[in-house]
């Protein structure tokens, strides 16, 4: 690696409920350009920490540090504006609008390219970009054809297909992946793993997956997080012969590392 | 001057654990079916209307209370069952409108029946009297709303705290997917919250009958308060209700009476002349918009 | 909701609508009917402020329950100033619109940091402080409110006149859709669409959601306080009454039954709602019987309003 620094740190990431650490002192390192995996069982943890990377909670203690600047207290369309984009697991789209209005959207919230969107009088459409990158990234994702549809009018696997394109739309450095492949049948799944490995040409990823297939196929390195704490981090070789992770998942018999 | 103190301590008191009543079934409707229902106020005024009705055919102050909240229930049951249970799945929106809508057909039904004139509903003439004990003198009939005042929303808080029958309720306004999971039937259960919010509408309009005048529109007022309550103490928590309750009456009370005299010490007579009954009378929205800066759901939130 | 569209169809019927507004000054002249003047300057007033409202509420997607502020709070900036000499619209009405604009400012900024339910309430209990505030100014009319000595002078318009002061709301009303129209399509248009559909997601597509949501509501109180402004006017005082809960949900109606999130929505709903009235009035006392089972009906079995009754159903595939 030519940048020593990691794109996203978390340094010893707390957070408690009640009593109860979902998080305890987590640490992880995203380096540029790599598809970095999250796995661990059920409970380990691992919504709380997309929660405290993209935003939507603040941890009790510990930081969270982005392209070497501290995000740990940045709101989570200030985090979005330094490049740090996510998918949801439940797909969360607009399943009112278009599937063109809802990418953009997403395009034109990138106030670097097209300035802040607090114009009352100019009509949207004078930013011909806008649809333009807009149709592209359509493309890219494999829905150029259904752009006029009404997105909640979609299949599923369209509508996985279409969360990742709004989250691509913001341009992001890191894109954190909440479990695409939630729900989608095998085929959909297959088109997934392609559409993923493409992008990581040009972005770093951090996915945070149950299907180990898709995981130990995609992955460049993976991290284990278990009881709230990453146990293991390492090339997919290594994470599997590791015996603190087959301790880990011993006992959840629904998900075994192949 | 303790004399006014203690009269005014005594009279936010009683008006707080009237304004209980009224929140008490308007939380749990807002709590367990997430719906808006501005018509839980007409209530009050029917229940003060049938109890000036029915004391008035049958002699009895008592008996007119009772006859009220009876009535009350069932109309709050028949409106559960043939209108409200089609909004529950509708948007806000949608609720406030058709529950607004109640509010104006309520309105003209009871001037088309009652005429538009205040109806006297007056106190036993046991109780017209003060009361007095080593020198301290306050109206017995105010004593009375006060006992049956406490001890009914008492019992409520237990009954909604300590039952099983609770346990379901707060279940239902906590989680109400998971508590139908468990097996509750929930839609019964709360159609039987609605009936019993209603009678307690009723007996807190019949209650404050004598004391204010009953009239077209008395339902208004009250039920923002109701309303003002319920959001201070967290929607859906009935703790949440009896300290919104104490608080939203009690500082009510003792602002209008205190406030004004207050702010004669520093403020010329004539500000403070109007100043002060102006400062008093938003008093517990200032109250109501602060507690919502620092909690946004309240002060005990219902939901997890 | 998809996002906002203009179609040409409306367009037609708006200028059509338009045509016949420009008309019926002339036409009352003619019937010697002059009351319809003062009432037709009444209904689009109230247009004004559902269409205020509805820009909240329909594009927003910010249910409040207390947009009577605002316009009460324009009656009353107007009817104060000229208290203290100050007739000229050009002062009075721009004041009369940075006043609800400056409220919306203070009362959003509270309000919208809750959610649902709780967003409602406390835009009510907003606004039922500003109604017991001006209540119990004494020095402000208390109860009875305060009278306007004489309708604001506008350069060498004369708008004592009926027909002028018609003309002048028309022609702001008329302004205001079509700023509308514009803004619905603008890229802040788009973003406060954005949001009523799901606000959470475009806080992930990085928009502050937050400063968006406070604008759009601090517009729509700016020109709900315009048209507290021309009703103080129309009306010849400012009374506690605009701003009581009952005319926030009188708004709410209006905006319901024209079509929550349509253009003319606050338009249809404010003309419908006040020449219903007018007709039920002369019909019975109890006219709010009918009015709220009409309301009653519209909410369970046409919840899109007027507007929604005759949009063509759109065929997605």
């Amino acid at each position: 690696m030519d940048d020593p620094r990691p794109l996203l740190e978390i340094r010893e990431v707390s957070k408690h409920f009640g009593g109860v650490y979902a998080l305890n002192e987590a640490t992880l390192a995203v380096h540029y350009g790599e598809i970095h995996a999250l796995i661990g069982p059920n409970g380990a943890g691992k919504t709380t920490l997309i929660h405290t990377l993209s935003g939507t909670l603040r941890p009790d203690r510990g930081r969270v540090y982005f392209s070497g600047s501290e995000v740990t207290k940045l709101a989570m369309h200030e985090r979005v504006a330094l490049g740090l984009a996510r998918s949801y697991q439940i797909t969360n789209i607009f399943p009112r609008l278009t599937v063109l209005d809802n990418v953009a959207l997403g395009v034109q919230a990138r106030t670097r390219d097209w300035g802040s969107s607090f114009r009352f009088w100019r009509p949207f459409s004078a930013d011909r970009g806008i649809v333009e990158e807009a149709r592209a990234l359509l493309e890219r994702v494999a829905l150029g054809a259904l752009a006029a549809r009404c997105a909640g009018n979609l299949a599923h696997g369209e509508q996985r297909a279409l969360e990742v394109a709004l989250a691509l739309a913001t341009r992001p450095r890191l894109l954190l992946l909440d479990e695409p492949m939630a729900g989608t049948g095998p085929e959909e799944s297959e088109r997934m793993v392609e559409l993923i490995a493409q992008l990581a040409r040009e972005v770093t990823i951090l996915l945070v997956e149950h299907d180990m297939d898709a995981v130990f196929r995609l992955a460049d390195r993976i991290s284990v997080l278990v009881g709230g704490s990453v146990v293991a981090t390492g090339l997919p070789e290594a994470i599997r012969a590791d015996p603190a992770v087959c301790r880990a998942y011993l006992g959840d018999s629904t998900e075994t590392p192949p | 001057m303790p004399q006014l103190i203690l009269e005014q301590a005594l009279n936010g008191l009683q008006f707080g654990l009237m304004l209980f009543l009224l929140a008490a079934g308007l939380t749990l409707v807002f709590g367990i079916m997430d719906m808006i229902n501005l018509a839980h106020g007409s209530l009050y005024m029917v229940g003060a209307y049938l109890a000036a009705a029915a004391t008035q055919a049958g002699g009895s102050f008592v008996l007119g209370v009772g006859a009220a909240m009876l009535g009350t229930a069932m109309l709050g049951l028949l409106l559960e069952m043939t209108l409200l249970r089609r909004l529950y799945a509708r948007d806000h929106l949608s609720q406030v409108l058709a529950t607004f809508a109640l509010i104006l057909i309520a309105n003209e039904a009871v001037r088309i029946v009652w005429g538009a004139q205040p109806v006297m509903l007056n106190a036993p003439d046991e109780l017209s009297g003060p009361f007095e004990a080593g020198g301290f003198s306050y109206p017995a009939y105010r004593l009375l709303i006060i006992a049956v005042g406490a001890l009914v929303a008492g019992s409520l808080y237990m009954l909604v705290a300590k039952t099983r029958l609770g346990m379901w309720v707060r279940a239902g306004a906590s989680n109400r997917e998971m508590t139908e999971a468990l097996g509750v039937n929930v839609r019964r259960l709360f159609t039987a919250v609605f009936a019993v919010g209603a009678a307690l509408c009723a007996l807190a309009g019949a209650l404050l009958g004598p004391l204010l005048a009953v009239q077209v529109g008395m339902g208004e007022s009250i039920l923002i308060l109701a309303f003002v309550v319920i959001v201070i103490g967290g929607i859906g928590s009935i703790r949440g209700a009896l300290v919104g309750s104490l608080l939203v009456g009690l500082v009510d009370t003792l602002g209008r009476a205190a406030l004004p005299a207050l702010l004669r010490g520093f403020l010329s007579p004539e500000a403070a002349g109007s100043l002060g009954p102006a400062l008093a009378s938003i008093l517990i929205y200032l109250l109501m918009a602060a507690i919502l800066f620092f909690r946004p759901e309240g002060l005990f939130p219902a939901r997890a | 909701m998809a996002l906002y569209v203009s179609s040409p169809r409306r367009q037609v019927l708006a200028l059509a609508s338009l045509a016949g507004l420009v008309a019926l000054p002339w036409l009352a002249q003619l019937l010697e009917q002059t009351f319809y003047v003062s009432l037709a300057s009444r209904v689009l007033i109230f247009a004004l402020a559902a269409t205020s409202l509805n820009l909240v509420v329909g594009f927003g997607g910010m249910i409040s329950f207390g947009h009577a502020a605002f316009f009460g709070a324009g009656a009353y900036c107007v009817v104060v100033l000229a208290q203290n000499g100050v007739f000229s619209a050009w002062l009075a009405w721009p004041a009369a619109v940075a006043m609800g604009v400056l409220l919306a400012l203070l009362i959003g900024a509270i309000s919208l940091r809750t959610r649902g339910v709780y967003f409602i309430m406390i835009t009510l209990a907003f606004a039922q402080m500003a109604f017991y505030l001006v209540v119990s100014l004494k020095s402000w009319g208390g109860d009875d409110g305060l009278s306007l000595a004489q309708r604001s002078t506008l350069g060498w318009l004369d708008l004592k006149d009926d027909a002028v002061f018609y003309y002048v709301v028309l022609a702001l009303l008329a302004f205001v859709l079509f700023a509308f129209d514009r803004f619905a399509h603008a890229r802040f248009g788009r973003v406060i669409q954005g949001i009523r559909e799901n606000e959470t997601r475009m806080e992930a597509l990085g928009y502050p959601v937050f400063a968006y949501k406070l604008v759009c509501f601090a517009l729509g109180g700016g020109l709900a306080g315009l048209a507290g402004a021309l009703i103080a006017n129309q009306a010849g005082m400012a009374g506690p009454n605009l701003l009581y809960w009952t005319q926030s949900g009188t708004l709410l109606v209006m905006v319901v039954l024209g079509g929550v999130g349509s253009l003319y929505g606050g338009f249809v709903g404010a003309a419908l709602l006040l020449l219903a009235e007018e007709v039920l009035v002369g019909l019975t006392p109890h006219w709010q019987i009918g009015l709220g089972l009409v309301l009653l009906v519209v909410v369970l079995w046409a919840p899109r309003g007027v507007a929604g009754l005759f949009a063509r159903k759109r065929d997605d595939g």
